[in-house]
């Protein structure tokens, strides 16, 4: 059905639009899941099934939702419900809320399966599979290792307490950079082998400059 | 330019996403089902990257009480 893909690309080409040119990161994020909602309608009408709901899991579903959660970690603070108050006023609602109505609309007229729904040959998800274990096998194996990696990273970023960077001179270029106290390089080479990096002193920097 | 990192991980986000469109219009219209592969490699990759750089932008904003990335310009090493 050819005027539900051009429908569903006109949203997500509005959406994507809306979402680069709004100020406020959540704004932009309510559009960002239209966009991609309206891409999962697209796929669905080009005859990949199994990608749009993949689409609508992974991309709608779990990556805006770590965006939502990180924008909600970054606003902590005395001003953060009032500034969550101002986002949730109904007047931001109504861009996405129209757009998001349009693709509903959309997705009940092809569910109800009076009308064909592909513009083009369907790629039955048991095709894919079978490709991704046939000659795919190894990029399967490399992204699994990818995904443990960004686990593994993602951890680590996440668990580190380190204080705050500051600013001042490296003690081995004179160059003005910004560090981390137990930064390895600020260290110098005068420190004892074995010794840990915490137990340099945090201002040794400033009995050089 | 924008400079908030958010912002900049949205428009990865989008960029990764029109690629996996395009792979995915190439696979229905020689109806393949390699450009759905493509399109599920490319998830992976989009979930690893927006996993590893939100823990980056909690620790730029931790250490630099900023999301402008122009902040972080003068670290090195």
């Amino acid at each position: 059905m050819l005027i539900a893909f051009y429908v569903a690309a006109a949203v997500a080409l509005f959406a994507t639009v809306m979402t680069i040119s709004r100020l406020n990161a959540v704004h932009a994020l309510l559009y960002l899941v239209v966009s991609l909602l309206a891409m999962a309608v697209v796929f669905f009408t080009l005859g990949a099934p199994f990608v749009a709901a993949l689409e609508v899991i992974i991309y709608a579903g779990a990556i805006m939702v770590l965006f939502v959660f990180v924008v909600m970690l970054l606003n902590m603070g005395d001003v953060a419900i009032a500034t969550e108050r101002r986002w949730l006023s109904p007047g931001i609602w109504r861009g996405p809320m129209i757009l998001a109505a349009v693709l509903i609309l959309e997705t009940a007229y092809l569910a109800t399966g009076t009308v064909g729904v592909r513009t083009g040959p369907a790629v039955a998800p048991r095709d894919v599979a079978i490709a991704l274990y046939g000659p795919y096998v190894l990029g399967v194996e490399l992204a699994s290792m990818l995904l443990l990696g960004g686990l593994v990273g993602a951890y680590h970023l996440g668990t580190r307490k380190l204080p705050r960077p500051e600013v001042g001179d490296d003690i081995n270029t004179g160059e003005r950079r910004a560090y981390f106290s137990g930064d390895a390089v600020r260290a110098g080479d005068d420190r004892a082998p074995g010794a840990s990096q915490r137990a340099v002193p945090v201002d040794v920097h400033r009995d050089h400059a | 330019m924008r400079r908030n990192v958010l912002f900049q991980l949205m428009s990865i986000e989008i960029m990764l996403n029109a690629a996996g469109l395009a792979f995915i219009v190439a696979g229905a219209r020689w109806g393949q089902p390699d450009g759905q592969v493509m399109f599920l490699f490319i998830l992976t990759v989009a979930a690893a990257e927006v996993s590893v750089g939100l823990a980056v932008v909690l620790r730029l904003f931790h250490g630099f009480g900023s999301l402008d990335t122009d902040q972080a310009s003068i670290m090195k090493g």
